[in-house]
């Protein structure tokens, strides 16, 4: 939740690859330089704190706030073993094993949030992911520069904007009272409510991740387009290969590694469909078809003041999340693929 | 200037239309929104009434409804706190950023490792709602504005892309530097962000879109409603006023005086939403296709 502060979108996701595989690189090239001056021997540690201590003081602020805020709150999660009263504290909460845990699978409406989210999770593995790829085609086939920048920057803008102003946009257009029933009932029809109607939810919260996210995500694709050897089209064309069949069989393969990628981020993340976008519509539409995990530890631990409860929630929700991302990334291994964690 | 090559056959004319035709359908679909609501929010309420809702066709323009925001009261003083949230946060998580990202660019320095690990370990597992309100609440910062600054002052994410960075500058010029004895802050301000401005004003719109743009946290952490940032004043006058209220009882208050709030008031609480983000965005969103992020992906 509190990593969606900055949304980074799709690209987002990218970067955690190749930030994970550095310290394994980076440290083997480290190794290296520092061995140059003093030959086999590692300097000592005093030598080692008197050339590196105004780099460990530049990083300790950083580090300070990662674990205050995120690391302590991480071990706060003791209280899903609990029954933490507030009152109480964390020290004197009385302990009470894995009863949370009990209660939460047999919980009916935990399973309905699961499923909620999972059906949202493939239902935009379907109509939402391969429109990137479809757009950053369609961009990297304009061939005057400035107008393709012109609409790489119309497209990546919504991304910056809150879910708050996008929800309001799409009630805007879409709402009860919003332009397409103001336009039905002019000419004389009954107006429609598509911001209230649980059964197209699922399509609804598509399409606002679409207009929000779908230009955002085209950038790693453009950058894997730019990549692909120029070369190759021209051996193609003057082969006889059209441009269907030059996309098929050139631009596709191209595209292959980075979509595989992406496809394992996405899966790994199957249980995060977002938090802000649900918790906004979830009183227009009803918590039947709005209440993903998320919304659901909020709205039972802010309801009941079930602390112990949501937190079990939430770090049930996590686990699961943690080993998805690593069966993903191991099954990416498996095929050959390169993952997310890079081998090298 | 058109750059087909010369193996490449002529499109034809039905497919050019046809891919002019879907650009402009996606570039108006962004654009269009974007623009009825700006106009709406110009319109005087005899436009807004005639058009039945929001306004397409421009009529009589007005900047009644900006008066009326900017005359005091909620709005104006959310907008404020948005402005003061944005900025200090901005700037605590930019210089943290910046300093921590060139701390950890030499591997092998003392401690390099366990703390590039502390780091990168935050994209596997997040902490969880609960914990973290629980956090807040014990340090005694709910109802404080450092509640939406604090917990995502530092992602783990900018750090690794400015880092990233950072790491691909040749280290033979700053070796230089420190031959002749100036120290890492020197070297850091005189010859690393020179260098690296580009990706500064990148991540520094990240972080700042992330304030502007924060809305859960301070509904989690803030219980005064006299507190509230500008995400969610939007939230609750114009999005929740328009689905629940019939009447305007709600929202009577809006800009400190008991005039109900046409759409166009809402719709001008929604531009100023915008204005910042359109008004930052075309700085830097050069550096988009510039290959910042690209090669950090490329790590």
């Amino acid at each position: 939740m509190l990593r969606d502060t900055v949304n980074t979108g799709p690209a987002g996701d990218l970067t955690s690859p190749a930030g994970t595989g550095a310290p394994a690189k980076g440290s083997k090239t480290g190794r290296k330089k520092t061995d140059k001056p003093t030959g086999t021997a590692r300097p000592s540690l005093g030598a080692r704190l008197r050339r590196d201590w105004q780099l460990l003081l530049m990083t300790i602020p950083a580090i300070g706030l990662l674990l205050v805020f995120h690391y302590v709150p991480l071990l706060g999660n003791v209280i899903a073993f609990q029954d933490y009263s507030p009152y109480v504290g964390i020290a004197d909460s009385p302990w009470v094993g894995l009863s949370n845990f009990q209660w939460l699978l047999l919980d009916e409406s935990f399973w309905d949030a699961t499923l909620n989210t999972l059906s949202i999770t493939v239902f935009q593995l379907v109509f939402y992911f391969p429109i990137p790829i479809m757009l950053a085609i369609l961009l990297d086939s304009v061939v005057r520069p400035r107008l393709r920048l012109f609409i790489q920057g119309i497209v990546y803008m919504p991304h910056f904007f809150s879910w708050v102003l996008v929800v309001t946009l799409f009630q805007q257009m879409f709402g009860g009272a919003g332009l397409i029933s103001q336009t039905l009932r002019e000419n004389g029809r009954r107006g429609i409510d598509i911001m209230t109607d649980p059964d197209t939810f699922i399509a609804l919260v598509t399409a606002e991740t679409v207009w929000k996210d779908a230009g955002w995500g085209t950038i790693i694709f453009l950058a894997a387009l730019a990549a692909i050897n120029q070369n190759l089209y021209e051996a193609a064309a003057v082969d006889g290969a059209g441009r269907w069949r030059r996309m098929w069989h050139i631009t596709l393969p191209g595209l292959r590694p980075v979509i595989i990628l992406l496809l394992i981020l996405r899966l790994g993340e199957a249980l995060n469909v977002g938090f802000e976008q649900f918790f906004l519509q979830r009183d227009a539409v009803g918590r039947d078809a709005a209440e993903v995990l998320d919304t659901f530890v909020y709205w039972r631990t802010l309801l009941t003041g079930e602390w112990s409860y949501g937190a079990a929630a939430g770090l049930v929700k996590g686990l699961v999340g943690l080993i998805l991302i690593l069966v993903a990334n191991k099954v990416a291994h498996r095929f050959g693929e390169q993952g997310i964690y890079k081998k090298s | 200037m058109t750059t087909t090559p010369a193996w490449a056959e002529r499109p034809t004319r039905v497919g050019a239309l046809l891919k002019g035709a879907v650009l402009t359908l996606i570039a108006l679909s962004v654009l269009f929104p974007i623009y009825m609501v700006v106009l709406t929010s110009l319109s005087t309420q005899e436009t807004v009434t005639r058009a039945g809702g929001l306004v397409t066709v421009p009529g009589e323009l007005s900047f009644a409804a900006y008066a009326e925001l900017f005359d005091g009261g909620v709005v104006t003083r959310s907008v404020l706190v948005s402005l003061g949230v944005t900025g200090v946060g901005t700037a605590i998580s930019l210089s943290v950023t910046v300093l921590a990202a060139y701390g950890l660019s030499r591997p092998g320095s003392l401690l390099h490792r366990p703390m590039l690990f502390l780091v990168l370990l935050t994209f596997l597992f997040g902490p969880g709602m609960i914990p973290s309100y629980l956090l807040i609440s014990s340090l005694g910062l709910t109802d404080s504005y450092w509640a939406l600054i604090l917990p995502g002052a530092v992602t783990a994410f900018n750090l690794v892309v400015m880092r990233a960075f950072f790491m691909n500058i040749p280290e033979e010029v700053s070796d230089s530097a420190r031959i002749d004895g100036a120290s890492e802050f020197r070297i850091l301000w005189r010859i690393v962000l020179p260098m690296s401005k580009g990706v500064v004003a990148v991540i520094g719109l990240f972080y700042a879109v992330g304030y502007w743009n924060s809305f859960f946290n301070a509904v989690l952490y803030l219980n005064d409603s006299a507190k509230w940032p500008l995400q969610v004043v939007l939230r609750q006058y114009v999005l929740q006023g328009q689905a629940l209220v019939v009447g305007q009882s709600s929202t009577a208050t809006i800009a400190g005086q008991s005039l109900p709030p046409s759409l166009a008031i809402q719709m001008a609480i929604v531009v100023v939403a915008l204005l910042p983000v359109l008004f930052v965005y075309p700085f830097v969103q050069k550096h988009f296709t510039k290959g910042v992020l690209i090669g950090a992906v490329k790590g």
